[in-house]
């Protein structure tokens, strides 16, 4: 008896010291409330201000970031003699690709030996050609999505050809040669799937894009705009678009958000998805370089200014046409134009 | 033992109707038990004090002190004996565990970790090749997988249910169908010149690297960690075994000192029987677990710890290998800033792996105690030496960006990398055969040298009790 009684004593001061604990836990989120929230308004400060100068930008001196390159020229300068000058084995422009974008820059399986082959890999040899008069003086890299920028500012590649998109943001890390292929943002997922494209009926799906991708930071941009509903989980990122087929395939995702050039190349290799609904968004590749290698930069527009007219469509034919169909006209750059003035 | 003095059982003690051989406690324990049969109106209490009171007014005379002397001493052998069955039957489970149970386990484990990680790179020198994988490595990548799946199924049917061996083995067990799941895949995309096959392979390799090697290292270093625990139940002396022998015999001694003093008898036969068979218990118990520690010593010091830097070397191999391979795979892909400098991750890792080879290596020399023990360390250091300079050579084809020649330095046919790291692997098995036969040899010596030792302790204790009650109850008899 003496024992219930204590006990139940100590269940009066169990409530008693729950009501307590409760108040503290109270007290404490009233606290803590304004600096979670104070936290909460420095992080979207550090997002916002870059976004606002991004649009800044965007809405000054940045508008059609495919024409913000210098005008074509076929003089050597310090960039190209430190690449000329290099010697013995180590003759070679180094350059960054994918090794992953089927008809862009991969490696068939079933190739004997090791060779690297796609569009941008054509558009490699033409340059290294160029500047030192052998097309197979080239060291290859293969460079993921996100470590594109970084290679280039640490000077682990003299140039990245790996169907990266020409944007104002990137422009402030390096310099874009003129645009050499134009496409725009698309939607892949599964035949039988309800989306059509990108609209309302993404709501709720799981979407994967490549880390720091165009298409990763437009879904993003969107979503908090409003633009994209705010159900739609774009958190799957990976190194490679191509990774995002996996992801599809094994359910993990609902859609792959991509460039529609690659999306096709997705598309090629499972006959079970589609691209949904027509691109999105205008968008030019180029080739990315050093922003301080003025010479290179001209020097790969002159290139350019050949390639276009001889080379460039016989490349289209081999590697892209099966999967963008015969007709090349929607994916040819307009002409281009110089306007870069720094 | 109790039927000698039951014959000569007096009226006087008997406080219940249990046996009389052990006075005080049979009058101290029954009278507790009896209290409420009785039912009479003295106080609880008095039942102790009326024990104490009997046991005091037997101790007054001879015999009552003789029977007194023949229960302690009748005690005294048996909780000897039972302590030492007690102690010993723990020690020879531990030492049975060491030799059946968790060494073997241990080197299940690290089988499954060493065949999950050459699986895994046999796959991505399968993709590295381009083309279709050789018969040779995709029969390897199979024989890797029938024996990681092999060893789970071995580790689940010894580990203990709910334990976090158990967790981990089917964390493991789940894995393991997943990622060849994804392997196959990777194959058919391959076939059908997909580089979407490549993309599943990374998604593999990631699965391994993240998920399944270090479950599988859990699983070894929780293995190794029991094998030590095995140890360490198997080897202490069993001091209070020891310390009941040594009190019995002293107990036995001068109950016969006394004798003598008292008839001037040198030989009671009873006593005699009893402190021999008691002296061969005492003797028995500390030669057999001397001997047993001894072995069971050697058995880590020779056997485990080889096999535990040997496997750990192996790994060390292994993972070397892996990321040999995928430094080439990754094709510079992934970064590390080692101070100021920008290096491959993989090839970064592979260095290091090396350097652990060379360590691991260096110290299995030493702890390697016999020729057939050392040869095959010595020879896969010279294969490591050999590995090293190859593998300097391919780096620096892929630095100056001949792929294909680094390509056929790493994975080719003859003076590449992988030829190396064969042999490598190879003399590390031999060795690990090695080690583990000294290892078996070694603990088995053990354990054979505590065979018998609980159930012939337990027996002669008995019939060592025996003699003494029957020496006591000689000397009782000339009361009659």
């Amino acid at each position: 008896m003496h024992v219930r009684r204590v006990r139940a004593g100590l269940k009066g001061w169990g409530g008693v010291g729950a009501m307590a604990v409760v108040c503290a836990l109270a007290l404490t989120f009233v606290l803590l409330l304004p600096l979670v929230g104070q936290h909460h308004d420095d992080g979207a400060g550090l997002g916002g201000p870059g976004l606002a100068t991004g649009d800044q930008m965007r809405a000054e001196n940045c508008t059609d970031p495919e024409k913000q390159t210098l005008p074509p020229s076929a003089a050597d300068g310090a960039t190209i003699e430190a690449i000329k000058n290099r010697t013995g084995e180590k003759r070679k422009l180094i350059v960054g690709v994918d090794q992953n974008s089927y008809r862009w820059g991969y490696r068939d399986p079933n190739n004997q030996g090791s060779a690297l082959e796609g569009f941008d890999i054509d558009l490699v040899h033409r340059i290294a050609q160029d500047i030192l008069g052998d097309p197979n003086a080239v060291q290859f890299k293969a460079i993921p999505t996100n470590e594109r920028i970084p290679a280039i500012k640490d000077g682990r590649v003299d140039m990245i050809v790996r169907t990266m998109t020409i944007n104002c943001d990137r422009l402030k890390d390096v310099a874009f040669s003129a645009p050499y292929f134009k496409t725009g943002q698309q939607v892949l997922a599964p035949k039988s799937s309800t989306i059509t494209g990108y609209n309302s009926t993404l709501a709720g799906k799981r979407i994967c894009t490549a880390a720091s991708s165009t298409a990763y930071i437009k879904l993003d941009e969107d979503k908090k705009a409003g633009r994209l509903a705010a159900s739609v989980d774009i958190s799957t990122t990976v190194p490679n678009q191509l990774d995002c087929l996996v992801r599809l395939q094994l359910g993990e995702v609902d859609a792959v958000v991509t460039d529609g050039a690659l999306a096709a190349s997705q598309a090629a290799q499972d006959p079970t998805v589609e691209l949904k609904g027509a691109p999105f968004t205008t968008e030019y590749y180029g080739v990315a370089m050093r922003r301080d290698a003025d010479d290179m930069v001209r020097r790969v527009n002159q290139i350019l200014v050949g390639y276009s007219g001889n080379g460039w469509q016989a490349s289209y034919d081999t590697w892209l046409s099966a999967t963008l169909g015969k007709d090349a006209s929607a994916s040819r750059p307009p002409a281009p134009q110089y306007l870069r003035t720094s | 033992m109790t039927q000698a003095p039951k014959s000569s059982a007096a009226p006087p003690s008997s406080g219940g109707p249990t046996t009389p051989v052990v006075p005080h406690q049979a009058t101290v324990r029954p009278g507790a038990a009896d209290r409420p049969a009785a039912a009479a109106p003295p106080p609880r209490a008095t039942a102790f004090v009326e024990g104490v009171d009997k046991l005091r007014t037997a101790a007054t005379t001879e015999p009552g002190r003789l029977r007194i002397l023949g229960a302690l001493l009748a005690v005294l052998v048996v909780a000897f004996g039972a302590v030492t069955a007690w102690q010993m039957t723990d020690r020879t489970a531990a030492a049975d565990d060491v030799l059946h149970k968790s060494q073997p386990l241990t080197s299940a484990a690290a089988d499954i970790y060493r065949s999950l990680a050459d699986a895994n790179t046999a796959a991505s020198s399968g993709f590295l090749a381009g083309g279709q994988e050789t018969a040779a490595s995709r029969e390897r990548y199979e024989q890797d997988i029938d024996t990681a799946a092999a060893g789970l199924v071995k580790a689940a049917g010894s580990s203990d249910p709910g334990s976090p061996a158990a967790a981990t083995i089917t964390k493991l067990n789940i894995l393991l169908p997943e990622y060849k799941g994804l392997v196959e895949r990777a194959r058919t995309y391959n076939r059908q010149g997909f580089p979407v096959g490549g993309a599943y392979l990374r998604y593999a390799n990631e699965k391994m690297q993240g998920e399944m090697l270090p479950a599988a290292q859990d699983l070894y270093t929780k293995e190794n960690r029991r094998l030590g625990d095995d140890y360490a139940r198997a080897t202490p002396y069993p001091w209070a075994a020891i310390a009941l022998g040594v009190l019995a015999l002293a107990a036995l001694g001068w109950v016969q000192h006394r004798n003598y003093r008292r008839t001037n008898r040198v030989l009671n036969h009873g006593l005699v029987a009893g402190t021999a068979t008691a002296a061969v218990v005492l003797l028995w118990l500390v030669v057999g677990h001397s001997v047993a520690r001894a072995q069971l010593n050697a058995s880590y010091d020779h056997g485990v710890r080889s096999l535990n830097v040997l496997h750990d070397a192996r790994i060390a191999s292994l993972k070397a290998r892996g990321n040999e391979n995928l430094t080439l795979v990754a094709r510079g892909a992934e970064t590390i800033k080692v101070g100021d400098t920008v290096v491959d991750v993989y090839d970064h890792d592979f260095t290091e792996d090396m350097t652990a080879l060379g360590k691991g290596l260096a110290l299995a020399r030493t702890l390697a105690d016999d020729h057939k023990g050392a040869e095959p360390v010595t020879s896969a250091v010279a294969n490591m030496t050999e590995w090293k300079k190859r593998h300097a050579a391919a780096r620096e084809q892929d630095e100056n960006g001949n792929y294909q020649q680094a390509l056929d330095r790493v994975i080719g046919d003859k003076g590449a990398t992988g030829e190396c790291f064969d042999s490598v692997d190879a003399n590390l098995a031999r060795a690990l055969d090695h080690e583990q036969s000294e290892f078996r040899q070694a603990a088995g010596d053990g354990l054979g040298a505590l065979t018998g030792l609980p159930l012939g302790a337990a027996v002669l204790a008995v019939l060592g009790a025996a003699g003494a009650v029957l020496g006591i109850g000689r000397r009782l008899s000339e009361y009659r």
